[in-house]
Protein backbone atom coordinates (compact mmCIF):
# COMPACT_ATOMS: atom_id res chain seq x y z
CA UNK A 1 0.00 0.00 0.00
CA UNK A 2 2.04 3.17 -1.18
CA UNK A 3 0.66 6.65 -0.25
CA UNK A 4 0.98 9.58 -2.04
CA UNK A 5 3.33 12.71 -1.49
CA UNK A 6 3.25 14.81 -3.58
CA UNK A 7 0.86 15.62 -6.34
CA UNK A 8 0.91 17.65 -9.45
CA UNK A 9 -1.97 18.33 -11.42
CA UNK A 10 -1.62 21.15 -14.63
CA UNK A 11 1.33 22.13 -13.73
CA UNK A 12 2.62 24.95 -16.21
CA UNK A 13 5.79 26.84 -15.50
CA UNK A 14 6.64 29.83 -17.89
CA UNK A 15 8.80 32.77 -18.19
CA UNK A 16 7.95 35.95 -20.33
CA UNK A 17 10.97 36.73 -22.97
CA UNK A 18 10.88 39.85 -25.01
CA UNK A 19 7.37 39.46 -25.24
CA UNK A 20 6.46 35.85 -25.91
CA UNK A 21 5.48 33.15 -23.47
CA UNK A 22 8.09 29.99 -23.29
CA UNK A 23 6.98 27.51 -21.25
CA UNK A 24 9.60 24.89 -19.46
CA UNK A 25 7.09 22.57 -18.44
CA UNK A 26 3.51 22.29 -19.92
CA UNK A 27 0.64 20.92 -18.34
CA UNK A 28 2.44 18.27 -16.07
CA UNK A 29 0.58 15.61 -14.16
CA UNK A 30 2.46 13.47 -11.65
CA UNK A 31 2.64 11.74 -8.72
CA UNK A 32 4.88 11.14 -6.47
CA UNK A 33 4.55 7.85 -3.54
CA UNK A 34 5.71 8.29 -0.83
CA UNK A 35 8.73 6.09 0.01
CA UNK A 36 9.11 5.95 -3.85
CA UNK A 37 12.24 6.53 -6.43
CA UNK A 38 11.25 8.43 -8.99
CA UNK A 39 13.63 9.17 -12.00
CA UNK A 40 12.87 12.09 -14.24
CA UNK A 41 14.82 11.36 -17.84
CA UNK A 42 14.80 13.41 -20.43
CA UNK A 43 17.53 15.52 -22.56
CA UNK A 44 18.67 19.09 -21.51
CA UNK A 45 16.33 21.23 -22.17
CA UNK A 46 13.49 19.42 -21.82
CA UNK A 47 12.22 21.01 -18.52
CA UNK A 48 13.45 18.27 -15.83
CA UNK A 49 15.33 20.91 -13.69
CA UNK A 50 12.70 23.29 -13.61
CA UNK A 51 10.20 20.69 -12.09
CA UNK A 52 12.79 20.12 -9.34
CA UNK A 53 12.65 23.63 -8.53
CA UNK A 54 9.12 24.09 -9.00
CA UNK A 55 8.64 20.65 -6.67
CA UNK A 56 11.15 22.84 -3.40
CA UNK A 57 9.35 25.85 -4.52
CA UNK A 58 12.88 27.55 -5.76
CA UNK A 59 11.74 29.14 -8.95
CA UNK A 60 13.06 32.54 -9.83
CA UNK A 61 10.49 35.13 -9.00
CA UNK A 62 9.95 36.14 -12.86
CA UNK A 63 8.65 32.44 -13.49
CA UNK A 64 4.84 32.52 -13.27
CA UNK A 65 3.35 29.18 -12.03
CA UNK A 66 -0.06 27.98 -13.20
CA UNK A 67 -1.48 24.32 -12.33
CA UNK A 68 -1.24 22.91 -8.50
CA UNK A 69 1.05 21.33 -6.77
CA UNK A 70 -0.84 19.43 -3.06
CA UNK A 71 1.22 17.22 -0.85
CA UNK A 72 -0.92 14.95 0.21
CA UNK A 73 1.61 12.95 2.35
CA UNK A 74 2.35 16.28 4.52
CA UNK A 75 0.34 17.50 6.68
CA UNK A 76 1.98 21.23 5.72
CA UNK A 77 2.81 22.88 2.98
CA UNK A 78 6.50 21.80 2.78
CA UNK A 79 10.04 23.97 3.53
CA UNK A 80 12.77 23.81 1.32
CA UNK A 81 15.69 22.30 3.45
CA UNK A 82 13.32 20.90 6.28
CA UNK A 83 10.85 18.78 4.37
CA UNK A 84 13.05 19.01 1.11
CA UNK A 85 16.67 18.05 0.08
CA UNK A 86 18.13 18.93 -3.00
CA UNK A 87 21.75 17.82 -4.45
CA UNK A 88 22.79 19.65 -7.42
CA UNK A 89 25.10 18.51 -10.76
CA UNK A 90 28.02 20.35 -9.79
CA UNK A 91 29.55 19.79 -6.58
CA UNK A 92 32.26 21.96 -7.56
CA UNK A 93 30.20 25.20 -7.29
CA UNK A 94 27.36 24.01 -5.15
CA UNK A 95 29.49 24.68 -2.07
CA UNK A 96 30.50 27.88 -1.16
CA UNK A 97 33.98 28.09 -1.45
CA UNK A 98 35.01 30.44 1.43
CA UNK A 99 33.33 28.55 4.10
CA UNK A 100 34.19 25.68 6.22
CA UNK A 101 32.63 22.64 5.66
CA UNK A 102 31.00 22.23 9.10
CA UNK A 103 29.03 25.69 8.33
CA UNK A 104 27.75 24.44 5.53
CA UNK A 105 26.75 20.99 6.37
CA UNK A 106 25.11 22.28 9.64
CA UNK A 107 23.68 25.69 8.81
CA UNK A 108 20.14 23.97 7.68
CA UNK A 109 20.16 21.68 10.62
CA UNK A 110 20.70 25.26 12.83
CA UNK A 111 18.00 26.81 11.07
CA UNK A 112 15.28 23.98 11.13
CA UNK A 113 16.14 21.68 14.19
CA UNK A 114 17.27 24.62 16.18
CA UNK A 115 20.54 23.08 17.19
CA UNK A 116 22.95 25.13 19.49
CA UNK A 117 26.49 25.49 18.29
CA UNK A 118 27.62 22.46 20.05
CA UNK A 119 24.61 19.71 18.84
CA UNK A 120 25.11 21.46 15.68
CA UNK A 121 29.11 20.28 15.41
CA UNK A 122 27.93 17.03 16.55
CA UNK A 123 25.18 16.82 13.95
CA UNK A 124 27.82 17.89 10.95
CA UNK A 125 30.25 14.92 11.98
CA UNK A 126 27.46 12.22 12.39
CA UNK A 127 26.35 13.46 8.89
CA UNK A 128 29.74 13.40 7.45
CA UNK A 129 30.32 10.01 8.71
CA UNK A 130 26.96 8.83 7.66
CA UNK A 131 28.09 10.04 3.92
CA UNK A 132 31.44 8.39 4.51
CA UNK A 133 34.05 11.29 4.61
CA UNK A 134 37.42 10.04 6.11
CA UNK A 135 38.19 11.55 9.21
CA UNK A 136 34.87 13.73 9.36
CA UNK A 137 36.31 15.50 12.29
CA UNK A 138 38.81 17.16 10.28
CA UNK A 139 36.64 17.82 7.52
CA UNK A 140 34.39 20.21 9.83
CA UNK A 141 37.35 22.89 9.49
CA UNK A 142 38.37 21.81 6.37
CA UNK A 143 36.96 24.15 2.76
CA UNK A 144 35.75 22.68 -0.14
CA UNK A 145 38.84 22.89 -2.27
CA UNK A 146 40.65 20.60 -0.28
CA UNK A 147 38.57 17.57 -1.40
CA UNK A 148 37.86 15.56 -4.32
CA UNK A 149 35.19 16.09 -6.53
CA UNK A 150 33.00 12.53 -5.47
CA UNK A 151 33.81 13.81 -2.28
CA UNK A 152 32.30 17.29 -2.67
CA UNK A 153 29.36 15.41 -3.78
CA UNK A 154 29.45 13.42 -0.69
CA UNK A 155 29.47 16.71 1.54
CA UNK A 156 26.89 18.64 -0.73
CA UNK A 157 24.41 15.48 0.26
CA UNK A 158 25.28 15.65 3.50
CA UNK A 159 24.35 19.26 3.51
CA UNK A 160 20.79 18.42 1.79
CA UNK A 161 19.99 15.75 4.46
CA UNK A 162 20.44 17.88 7.24
CA UNK A 163 17.16 18.48 8.58
CA UNK A 164 15.75 15.15 8.06
CA UNK A 165 14.02 15.99 4.75
CA UNK A 166 11.47 13.82 3.79
CA UNK A 167 11.90 14.22 0.42
CA UNK A 168 15.26 13.68 -1.74
CA UNK A 169 15.64 15.51 -4.86
CA UNK A 170 18.81 15.13 -7.04
CA UNK A 171 19.56 17.27 -10.44
CA UNK A 172 22.20 15.74 -12.47
CA UNK A 173 23.19 14.63 -8.79
CA UNK A 174 26.42 12.13 -10.92
CA UNK A 175 26.28 13.61 -14.30
CA UNK A 176 29.76 15.81 -13.22
CA UNK A 177 31.42 12.91 -11.55
CA UNK A 178 33.23 9.81 -13.27
CA UNK A 179 31.94 6.73 -13.99
CA UNK A 180 33.76 5.28 -10.07
CA UNK A 181 32.87 7.88 -8.27
CA UNK A 182 29.05 7.57 -9.91
CA UNK A 183 28.52 4.65 -8.72
CA UNK A 184 29.83 5.39 -5.50
CA UNK A 185 27.23 8.33 -5.21
CA UNK A 186 24.44 6.02 -6.90
CA UNK A 187 24.54 3.34 -3.98
CA UNK A 188 25.21 6.24 -1.43
CA UNK A 189 21.57 8.11 -2.55
CA UNK A 190 20.40 4.69 -2.38
CA UNK A 191 21.65 3.60 0.61
CA UNK A 192 20.54 6.69 2.51
CA UNK A 193 16.81 7.04 0.94
CA UNK A 194 16.11 3.24 2.39
CA UNK A 195 17.86 3.84 5.44
CA UNK A 196 15.88 7.07 6.61
CA UNK A 197 12.49 5.89 4.49
CA UNK A 198 13.06 9.09 2.14
CA UNK A 199 11.33 9.39 -0.97
CA UNK A 200 13.51 10.39 -3.86
CA UNK A 201 13.39 12.08 -7.29
CA UNK A 202 16.04 11.22 -9.47
CA UNK A 203 16.80 14.08 -12.49
CA UNK A 204 18.92 12.60 -14.82
CA UNK A 205 19.34 12.34 -19.08
CA UNK A 206 21.04 8.80 -18.08
CA UNK A 207 18.63 6.25 -18.63
CA UNK A 208 21.16 3.21 -17.33
CA UNK A 209 21.35 4.88 -14.15
CA UNK A 210 17.67 5.29 -13.80
CA UNK A 211 17.08 1.73 -14.35
CA UNK A 212 19.26 0.99 -11.55
CA UNK A 213 17.56 3.69 -8.79
CA UNK A 214 14.35 4.01 -9.88
CA UNK A 215 11.22 2.25 -9.26
CA UNK A 216 9.26 4.46 -11.59
CA UNK A 217 10.50 6.48 -14.68
CA UNK A 218 8.82 9.71 -16.29
CA UNK A 219 9.95 10.95 -19.50
CA UNK A 220 9.94 14.18 -20.16
CA UNK A 221 10.68 16.17 -24.12
CA UNK A 222 10.43 19.55 -25.09
CA UNK A 223 8.23 20.48 -21.19
CA UNK A 224 6.07 18.30 -21.43
CA UNK A 225 5.64 14.85 -20.00
CA UNK A 226 5.99 12.54 -22.15
CA UNK A 227 5.24 8.91 -20.18
CA UNK A 228 5.44 7.99 -16.80
CA UNK A 229 5.27 4.05 -15.36
CA UNK A 230 6.64 1.28 -13.25
CA UNK A 231 10.22 1.60 -14.10
CA UNK A 232 10.51 -2.07 -15.63
CA UNK A 233 7.26 -1.51 -17.91
CA UNK A 234 8.92 1.44 -19.27
CA UNK A 235 12.07 0.77 -19.98
CA UNK A 236 10.73 -3.35 -21.05
CA UNK A 237 7.48 -1.75 -23.43
CA UNK A 238 7.85 1.79 -23.83
CA UNK A 239 4.12 3.18 -25.33
CA UNK A 240 5.97 5.53 -26.74
CA UNK A 241 8.24 6.36 -29.59
CA UNK A 242 10.04 9.07 -28.02
CA UNK A 243 11.02 6.82 -25.49
CA UNK A 244 11.67 4.00 -27.24
CA UNK A 245 14.55 5.92 -29.01
CA UNK A 246 15.93 7.38 -25.93
CA UNK A 247 16.60 3.82 -24.58
CA UNK A 248 18.03 2.69 -27.50
CA UNK A 249 20.27 5.20 -27.42
CA UNK A 250 21.00 4.33 -24.26
CA UNK A 251 21.99 1.03 -24.35
CA UNK A 252 25.07 -0.15 -22.90
CA UNK A 253 27.33 -2.76 -20.04
CA UNK A 254 25.81 -0.75 -17.11
CA UNK A 255 22.56 -1.46 -18.18
CA UNK A 256 21.85 -5.46 -18.08
CA UNK A 257 18.18 -5.25 -17.72
CA UNK A 258 17.28 -3.84 -20.94
CA UNK A 259 20.03 -5.86 -22.68
CA UNK A 260 17.88 -9.45 -20.82
CA UNK A 261 14.53 -8.14 -21.77
CA UNK A 262 15.42 -6.90 -25.70
CA UNK A 263 17.57 -10.63 -26.14
CA UNK B 1 49.54 30.63 10.38
CA UNK B 2 51.68 28.63 8.17
CA UNK B 3 50.07 29.94 5.32
CA UNK B 4 49.97 33.25 6.41
CA UNK B 5 53.45 33.27 6.95
CA UNK B 6 54.91 31.94 3.81
CA UNK B 7 52.83 34.57 1.77
CA UNK B 8 54.47 37.20 3.81
CA UNK B 9 58.05 36.01 3.48
CA UNK B 10 57.14 35.68 -0.26
CA UNK B 11 55.91 38.94 -0.77
CA UNK B 12 58.52 40.61 1.08
CA UNK B 13 61.12 38.83 -1.00
CA UNK B 14 59.68 40.01 -4.07
CA UNK B 15 59.52 44.08 -2.73
CA UNK B 16 63.05 44.06 -2.62
CA UNK B 17 63.49 44.31 -6.04
CA UNK B 18 60.41 46.61 -6.60
CA UNK B 19 62.06 48.83 -4.42
CA UNK B 20 65.48 48.71 -6.37
CA UNK B 21 63.85 49.56 -9.80
CA UNK B 22 61.44 52.26 -7.89
CA UNK B 23 65.05 54.50 -7.13
CA UNK B 24 66.95 53.80 -9.61
CA UNK B 25 64.21 54.82 -12.20
CA UNK B 26 63.54 57.53 -10.04
CA UNK B 27 67.08 58.29 -9.81
CA UNK B 28 67.84 58.72 -13.49
CA UNK B 29 64.31 60.19 -14.30
CA UNK B 30 65.20 63.55 -12.06
CA UNK B 31 68.91 62.81 -13.78
CA UNK B 32 66.86 63.66 -16.97
CA UNK B 33 65.14 66.74 -15.50
CA UNK B 34 67.26 69.94 -16.13
CA UNK B 35 68.14 71.92 -13.03
CA UNK B 36 69.28 71.33 -9.71
CA UNK B 37 69.50 72.18 -5.88
CA UNK B 38 72.19 74.52 -6.62
CA UNK B 39 70.21 76.66 -9.34
CA UNK B 40 66.95 76.60 -7.32
CA UNK B 41 69.57 78.65 -4.68
CA UNK B 42 70.86 80.71 -7.25
CA UNK B 43 67.52 81.69 -8.99
CA UNK B 44 66.50 82.67 -5.03
CA UNK B 45 69.70 83.83 -4.03
CA UNK B 46 71.38 85.39 -6.73
CA UNK B 47 75.15 84.47 -7.65
CA UNK B 48 77.95 83.81 -10.51
CA UNK B 49 78.93 80.66 -12.10
CA UNK B 50 81.94 80.57 -9.87
CA UNK B 51 79.63 80.25 -6.65
CA UNK B 52 77.68 77.19 -9.00
CA UNK B 53 80.26 75.47 -9.29
CA UNK B 54 81.82 75.62 -6.10
CA UNK B 55 78.80 74.48 -4.45
CA UNK B 56 78.25 71.67 -6.70
CA UNK B 57 81.43 70.69 -5.77
CA UNK B 58 80.82 70.81 -2.18
CA UNK B 59 78.11 68.84 -2.36
CA UNK B 60 79.44 65.96 -4.67
CA UNK B 61 76.92 66.99 -7.55
CA UNK B 62 79.81 67.35 -10.29
CA UNK B 63 80.58 64.20 -9.72
CA UNK B 64 79.10 61.18 -12.73
CA UNK B 65 75.18 59.90 -12.38
CA UNK B 66 75.98 56.63 -11.39
CA UNK B 67 78.67 57.20 -8.69
CA UNK B 68 75.97 59.55 -6.94
CA UNK B 69 73.39 56.45 -7.48
CA UNK B 70 75.95 54.42 -5.69
CA UNK B 71 76.55 56.44 -2.97
CA UNK B 72 72.52 57.50 -2.81
CA UNK B 73 71.81 53.78 -2.41
CA UNK B 74 74.96 52.93 0.18
CA UNK B 75 73.56 55.72 2.23
CA UNK B 76 69.91 54.52 2.05
CA UNK B 77 70.69 51.09 3.05
CA UNK B 78 71.71 53.16 6.63
CA UNK B 79 68.73 54.22 6.37
CA UNK B 80 69.75 57.71 5.70
CA UNK B 81 67.65 59.79 3.48
CA UNK B 82 70.18 62.49 2.95
CA UNK B 83 69.82 66.13 3.99
CA UNK B 84 66.66 68.94 2.13
CA UNK B 85 68.64 71.95 1.08
CA UNK B 86 65.08 73.77 0.34
CA UNK B 87 63.79 72.86 4.46
CA UNK B 88 67.77 72.88 5.77
CA UNK B 89 67.20 69.93 7.72
CA UNK B 90 67.35 66.14 7.31
CA UNK B 91 64.99 64.43 4.75
CA UNK B 92 64.16 61.91 7.46
CA UNK B 93 62.81 64.05 10.01
CA UNK B 94 61.20 66.01 7.60
CA UNK B 95 58.71 62.96 6.63
CA UNK B 96 58.42 61.47 9.97
CA UNK B 97 56.60 65.07 10.73
CA UNK B 98 54.52 65.39 7.61
CA UNK B 99 53.95 61.74 7.23
CA UNK B 100 51.50 60.94 9.80
CA UNK B 101 49.01 63.90 8.78
CA UNK B 102 48.74 62.25 5.50
CA UNK B 103 48.48 58.51 6.76
CA UNK B 104 45.84 59.69 9.76
CA UNK B 105 43.99 61.32 6.39
CA UNK B 106 44.26 58.43 4.15
CA UNK B 107 43.75 56.18 6.92
CA UNK B 108 40.27 57.37 7.74
CA UNK B 109 39.14 58.01 4.11
CA UNK B 110 39.75 54.54 3.25
CA UNK B 111 38.37 53.07 6.29
CA UNK B 112 35.01 55.19 5.73
CA UNK B 113 35.00 54.28 2.29
CA UNK B 114 35.21 50.92 2.95
CA UNK B 115 33.00 50.64 5.77
CA UNK B 116 30.58 52.31 4.29
CA UNK B 117 30.71 51.41 0.69
CA UNK B 118 30.85 47.72 1.86
CA UNK B 119 27.45 48.48 3.70
CA UNK B 120 25.52 50.25 1.28
CA UNK B 121 27.04 47.68 -1.59
CA UNK B 122 25.52 45.15 0.49
CA UNK B 123 21.76 46.88 0.90
CA UNK B 124 22.27 47.60 -2.90
CA UNK B 125 22.94 44.34 -3.48
CA UNK B 126 20.90 42.06 -1.19
CA UNK B 127 17.78 42.88 -4.24
CA UNK B 128 19.96 44.27 -7.13
CA UNK B 129 16.90 46.35 -8.86
CA UNK B 130 14.86 47.27 -5.79
CA UNK B 131 14.34 50.48 -5.32
CA UNK B 132 16.78 50.69 -2.56
CA UNK B 133 19.71 49.35 -5.21
CA UNK B 134 18.37 52.02 -8.00
CA UNK B 135 18.82 54.86 -5.18
CA UNK B 136 22.27 53.77 -4.10
CA UNK B 137 23.20 53.61 -7.71
CA UNK B 138 22.40 56.85 -8.92
CA UNK B 139 23.88 58.25 -5.72
CA UNK B 140 26.89 56.34 -5.89
CA UNK B 141 27.54 56.96 -9.87
CA UNK B 142 26.92 61.15 -8.72
CA UNK B 143 29.15 60.76 -5.98
CA UNK B 144 31.88 59.45 -8.34
CA UNK B 145 31.48 61.85 -11.15
CA UNK B 146 32.10 64.87 -8.90
CA UNK B 147 36.31 65.57 -8.61
CA UNK B 148 37.42 65.12 -4.98
CA UNK B 149 38.94 69.18 -5.07
CA UNK B 150 35.88 70.27 -6.02
CA UNK B 151 33.69 68.59 -3.61
CA UNK B 152 36.50 69.46 -0.81
CA UNK B 153 36.25 72.81 -1.69
CA UNK B 154 31.92 72.93 -1.40
CA UNK B 155 32.41 71.29 1.63
CA UNK B 156 34.62 73.98 3.15
CA UNK B 157 32.45 76.44 1.88
CA UNK B 158 29.54 74.79 3.03
CA UNK B 159 30.32 72.79 6.09
CA UNK B 160 33.24 75.58 7.09
CA UNK B 161 32.78 78.57 6.05
CA UNK B 162 29.01 79.12 6.09
CA UNK B 163 27.81 76.46 8.87
CA UNK B 164 31.43 76.65 10.87
CA UNK B 165 30.84 72.81 12.12
CA UNK B 166 34.00 72.34 11.30
CA UNK B 167 38.03 74.20 11.08
CA UNK B 168 38.37 75.44 7.44
CA UNK B 169 42.01 74.69 7.71
CA UNK B 170 45.02 72.52 9.25
CA UNK B 171 45.39 69.32 10.96
CA UNK B 172 45.05 70.63 14.50
CA UNK B 173 44.14 73.96 16.25
CA UNK B 174 47.83 75.67 16.21
CA UNK B 175 49.52 76.23 19.83
CA UNK B 176 46.01 74.77 21.98
CA UNK B 177 48.28 73.41 23.74
CA UNK B 178 45.90 70.14 23.74
CA UNK B 179 46.92 67.06 24.87
CA UNK B 180 45.38 63.37 25.02
CA UNK B 181 41.73 63.23 24.05
CA UNK B 182 41.12 66.92 24.03
CA UNK B 183 44.24 66.97 20.87
CA UNK B 184 42.77 63.25 19.37
CA UNK B 185 39.08 64.68 19.44
CA UNK B 186 40.84 68.35 17.92
CA UNK B 187 42.34 66.44 15.17
CA UNK B 188 39.25 64.24 14.58
CA UNK B 189 37.21 67.73 13.99
CA UNK B 190 39.95 69.12 11.49
CA UNK B 191 39.48 65.75 9.56
CA UNK B 192 36.32 65.54 9.13
CA UNK B 193 35.70 67.53 5.85
CA UNK B 194 39.04 66.62 3.88
CA UNK B 195 38.47 62.71 4.82
CA UNK B 196 35.02 62.82 3.49
CA UNK B 197 36.43 65.07 0.27
CA UNK B 198 38.93 62.32 -0.04
CA UNK B 199 37.00 59.29 0.42
CA UNK B 200 33.14 59.61 -0.95
CA UNK B 201 35.15 58.54 -4.29
CA UNK B 202 36.30 55.89 -3.09
CA UNK B 203 33.33 55.03 -1.00
CA UNK B 204 30.99 55.27 -4.45
CA UNK B 205 33.64 52.97 -6.18
CA UNK B 206 33.35 50.17 -3.05
CA UNK B 207 29.29 50.55 -3.56
CA UNK B 208 29.50 49.92 -6.83
CA UNK B 209 31.86 47.27 -6.91
CA UNK B 210 30.24 44.83 -3.78
CA UNK B 211 26.83 46.00 -5.73
CA UNK B 212 28.39 44.32 -9.22
CA UNK B 213 29.93 41.33 -7.02
CA UNK B 214 26.79 40.44 -5.58
CA UNK B 215 24.76 40.35 -8.45
CA UNK B 216 27.38 38.24 -9.78
CA UNK B 217 27.37 36.21 -6.83
CA UNK B 218 23.75 35.52 -6.77
CA UNK B 219 23.71 33.75 -9.83
CA UNK B 220 26.18 30.76 -8.26
CA UNK B 221 25.33 27.36 -8.09
CA UNK B 222 26.17 27.77 -4.08
CA UNK B 223 23.87 30.59 -3.88
CA UNK B 224 21.31 27.82 -4.95
CA UNK B 225 21.95 25.52 -2.99
CA UNK B 226 21.99 27.56 0.45
CA UNK B 227 18.19 28.77 -0.73
CA UNK B 228 17.56 25.12 -1.33
CA UNK B 229 18.80 24.68 2.56
CA UNK B 230 15.51 27.09 3.43
CA UNK B 231 18.25 29.56 4.97
CA UNK B 232 17.20 33.01 6.15
CA UNK B 233 17.30 35.37 3.93
CA UNK B 234 19.70 37.51 5.92
CA UNK B 235 22.11 34.71 6.54
CA UNK B 236 22.32 34.01 2.67
CA UNK B 237 22.75 37.87 1.81
CA UNK B 238 25.68 37.74 4.31
CA UNK B 239 27.46 34.47 4.83
CA UNK B 240 27.04 33.18 1.13
CA UNK B 241 26.67 36.48 -1.08
CA UNK B 242 28.59 39.15 0.90
CA UNK B 243 31.20 37.06 2.23
CA UNK B 244 32.46 35.99 -1.88
CA UNK B 245 31.51 39.55 -3.04
CA UNK B 246 33.57 41.10 -0.56
CA UNK B 247 36.91 39.30 -1.86
CA UNK B 248 37.61 41.78 -5.09
CA UNK B 249 36.89 44.70 -2.87
CA UNK B 250 39.91 43.91 -0.52
CA UNK B 251 42.07 43.41 -3.74
CA UNK B 252 40.79 46.81 -4.96
CA UNK B 253 41.73 48.51 -1.71
CA UNK B 254 45.04 47.79 -2.11
CA UNK B 255 45.15 49.06 -5.83
CA UNK B 256 43.58 52.48 -4.94
CA UNK B 257 45.90 53.02 -1.47
CA UNK B 258 48.87 53.59 -4.01
CA UNK B 259 46.01 56.05 -6.06
CA UNK B 260 44.67 57.50 -2.62
CA UNK B 261 48.16 58.40 -1.93
CA UNK B 262 48.35 60.89 -4.92
CA UNK B 263 44.77 62.01 -4.59
CA UNK B 264 45.67 62.87 -1.35
CA UNK B 265 47.84 65.66 -2.82
CA UNK B 266 45.05 67.80 -3.38
CA UNK B 267 42.99 67.30 -0.48
CA UNK B 268 46.14 68.74 1.60
CA UNK B 269 46.39 71.62 -0.79
CA UNK B 270 42.77 72.50 -0.56
CA UNK B 271 42.49 72.23 3.81
CA UNK B 272 45.58 73.31 4.00
CA UNK B 273 47.21 70.21 5.80
CA UNK B 274 51.01 69.78 6.31
CA UNK B 275 51.20 66.39 5.23
CA UNK B 276 53.27 64.25 2.93
CA UNK B 277 51.67 65.37 -0.32
CA UNK B 278 52.21 68.92 0.10
CA UNK B 279 55.52 67.74 0.92
CA UNK B 280 56.02 66.39 -2.68
CA UNK B 281 54.45 69.76 -3.98
CA UNK B 282 57.36 71.81 -1.86
CA UNK B 283 60.16 69.55 -3.03
CA UNK B 284 59.58 70.09 -6.62
CA UNK B 285 58.93 73.68 -6.34
CA UNK B 286 62.12 74.08 -4.37
CA UNK B 287 63.82 71.45 -7.29
CA UNK B 288 64.99 69.60 -4.29
CA UNK B 289 66.09 66.56 -5.86
CA UNK B 290 67.12 64.43 -2.94
CA UNK B 291 63.51 65.30 -0.65
CA UNK B 292 61.58 64.12 -4.03
CA UNK B 293 63.33 60.75 -4.18
CA UNK B 294 63.20 60.35 -0.08
CA UNK B 295 59.34 61.00 -0.43
CA UNK B 296 59.13 58.57 -3.50
CA UNK B 297 61.25 55.67 -2.06
CA UNK B 298 58.75 56.23 1.24
CA UNK B 299 55.36 56.56 -0.73
CA UNK B 300 57.00 52.74 -2.56
CA UNK B 301 57.92 51.38 0.93
CA UNK B 302 54.30 52.32 1.90
CA UNK B 303 52.71 50.79 -1.14
CA UNK B 304 54.18 47.60 -0.51
CA UNK B 305 53.03 47.68 2.85
CA UNK B 306 49.58 48.38 2.45
CA UNK B 307 49.63 45.92 -0.65
CA UNK B 308 51.30 43.08 1.84
CA UNK B 309 48.74 43.79 4.67
CA UNK B 310 45.97 43.37 2.04
CA UNK B 311 47.49 40.14 0.75
CA UNK B 312 47.31 38.66 4.15
CA UNK B 313 43.60 39.91 4.97
CA UNK B 314 43.01 38.45 1.24
CA UNK B 315 44.63 34.81 2.35
CA UNK B 316 42.22 34.98 5.77
CA UNK B 317 39.19 35.97 3.94
CA UNK B 318 39.69 33.46 1.25
CA UNK B 319 40.90 29.89 2.43
CA UNK B 320 41.92 29.25 -1.52
CA UNK B 321 44.79 31.27 -1.58
CA UNK B 322 48.20 29.57 -0.84
CA UNK B 323 46.66 26.06 -1.23
CA UNK B 324 48.00 25.53 -4.68
CA UNK B 325 45.05 25.76 -6.42
CA UNK B 326 44.71 29.02 -8.56
CA UNK B 327 41.69 31.07 -7.30
CA UNK B 328 40.10 33.85 -9.26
Amino acid sequence: MTTTLATLRGLSVSYRREGAQTFALRDVDLDIATGGRLAIIGESGSGKSTLALALAGLLPPEASLAGTIDWPGLDHVPVAGRDIGMVFQDPGSSLNPVLTIGEQVSEGAVRHLRLGRATARQRALDLLARVRIPQPQAALAAYPHQFSGGQRQRIAIACAIAASPRLLIADEATSALDMIVQAEITELLDTLVREDGMSLVFITHDIALAAKLADRIAVFRDATLVEVGPARQVLARPSQDYTRSLIATHIDFSAPRLIDERA
Amino acid sequence: MNRAWLLARRRILSSIPVLLIVVIGTFFLLEMASGDAVDAYLVTLGGDAGLAQSLRERYGLDQSALARLWLYAGSLARLDLGFSVAFNRPILDLILERLPNTLWLMGSAIAMAFTFGTLFGIVAGARPGSAADRALSIGSLALYAVPSFWLGLVLSLVFAVQLRWFPTAGIETIASGKTGFARALDIARHLVLPVSALGFIYLALFLRMMRAGMAEVWRQDFVLAARAKGLARRRIVLRHVARNALLPLVTMLGLQAATMLGGSVVIESVFAIPGFGRLAHEAVAARDAPLLMGIIVVSAVLVIVVNLLVDLAYAWLDPRVGSGEASS
